[in-house]
């Protein structure tokens, strides 16, 4: 009982919420091409009005870090706390800067 | 196990004993990985056919309203369904093979889907208390330390909560009804009750996997918890629609906070998850039957979109002159 050979492939899909915010990545579904994908995304990820546009994006066109570059990419922010205003202590009156 | 797996899974347990979450790409110990796939391939096959049971009564729903409803819990079972095979395959197992072990009896779902529904109040029945067994079960699902899982979750008990309210309804509609109507969801109470009580899996003695389960914070309170918790909640629900939960040993124990209830027949259970249940073979011979008679529209359209990819590029090309 072998299924289609063939699997649709899988697409990623991003959804703004309300005008104004940004796409952000809710799930993802497999469609045989953007059109479809779109279209499922629709019923898969926003029967309640939880969008008002989508994008879908091959899962195979995304390039991810790798988890094991997660110390060379991001501790080296740990010690440069001087990038954050609270680094910074003033006098009282200014304090709201 | 060679030392250095044998370090990286300590600290993987420490992570995930500090509450952190684990993501597609890190490391994880192959248990978890496998523990995972089960539970949540298991957790997918059954949003799917537990569509079953109440596509039955789509077409013979009571009122437009009612049909409207039904359809809209359906169709959201089927997006459960799909959240769960997707969060089901980053773990790097394929929709294909999934599909395949539920086809072929190899993977399980959830039993309480091999009852059959036979009046429309069986509709309210399972809102109410398959559907509340179910939220009893995701809402700490939600706090899984797998993310896709964790996130998936968090989606489907947004939207359970309509269902089982939808299923309240439709008892309390028909509890203050005619005599007849009483009759009708009082006879559905008789015949969910039991299997409801065994949505919460064996008892924790009987559960092998539970223990490694809380460990990985994938299971948070054990199966007698929630089904305590479960029938705690129910029992005033079913004093609020005049209807008798059929329990003769069940009674409010002063001493222990919670209500005694009477002992669940297990060897019923085990016969259902084994196939023997009254719906086994006709819930799987559903699937398989839209399965297969879909292939052709799956072949189709994967056919049209290659077809329409080749088009593109040969538009595409440089003429050359
Ligand atoms: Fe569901
Ligand atoms: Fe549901």
């Amino acid at each position: 009982m072998s299924t289609s050979a063939k699997e649709w492939p899988l697409w990623e899909i991003f959804v703004r919420s309300r005008q104004g915010l940004g796409h952000k990545h809710v799930g993802s579904l497999h469609a045989a091409d953007a059109e479809m994908a779109i279209t499922n995304a629709r019923d898969v990820y926003t029967r309640r009005q939880e969008g008002v546009s989508i994008w879908v994006v091959p899962a195979s066109a995304i390039t991810a870090s790798s988890p094991d570059d997660k110390e060379p990419l991001f501790d080296p922010a740990n010690d440069k706390v001087y990038r954050h205003p609270t680094f910074y202590k003033l006098p009282d009156e200014v304090n709201h800067m | 196990m060679s030392p250095v797996e044998m370090n990286l899974e300590a600290r993987f347990e420490a992570y995930v004993a500090d509450e952190k979450k684990i993501e597609p790409k890190d490391w994880m110990p192959d248990a978890y990985r496998k523990t995972l796939i089960r539970q949540i391939s298991q957790h997918a096959h059954s949003e799917i056919v537990g569509m079953l049971p109440e596509g039955n009564w789509i077409t013979r729903a009571p009122s437009l309203k009612r049909k409207s409803i039904l359809l809209a819990k359906v169709q959201d079972e089927a997006g459960h369904g799909l959240y769960l095979y997707s969060a089901c395959e980053t773990l790097g197992v394929s929709r294909d093979e999934l599909l395949d072990d539920l086809h072929s009896g190899k993977a399980k779902y959830s039993s309480i889907f091999n009852y059959p529904t036979l009046n429309w109040a069986d509709m309210g029945a399972i809102g109410w208390l398959v559907d509340g067994a179910a939220i009893m079960n995701q809402v700490p699902l939600c706090k899984c330390s797998y993310g896709p899982y964790a996130r998936a979750m968090v989606r489907v008990c947004k939207e359970e909560s309509f269902h089982q309210r939808q299923g309240f309804q439709i008892m309390l509609t028909m509890a203050q009804g005619t005599a007849d109507q009483r009759a009708m969801a009082q006879d559905a109470l008789n015949r969910w009750w039991w299997p409801s009580l065994m949505m919460f899996g064996p008892s924790d003695a009987e559960s092998p996997h539970s223990a490694q389960s809380m460990k990985w914070n994938i299971k948070r309170f054990s199966n007698d918890e929630l089904r305590q918790k479960f029938v705690d909640m129910t029992v005033p629900q079913a004093e609020l629609l005049g209807l008798t939960i059929p329990d003769p040993d069940l009674r409010w124990n002063e001493e222990r906070g919670h209500h005694d209830f009477g002992p669940i027949d297990w060897t019923e259970f085990q016969e259902v998850v084994q196939g023997n249940g009254p719906c086994n073979k006709e819930r799987l011979a559903a699937r398989r039957s839209a399965h297969e008679r879909g292939a052709w529209v799956r072949e189709a359209a994967a056919a049209y979109a290659e077809k329409q990819a080749q088009r593109k590029t040969s538009s595409t090309e440089p003429h050359a002159a």
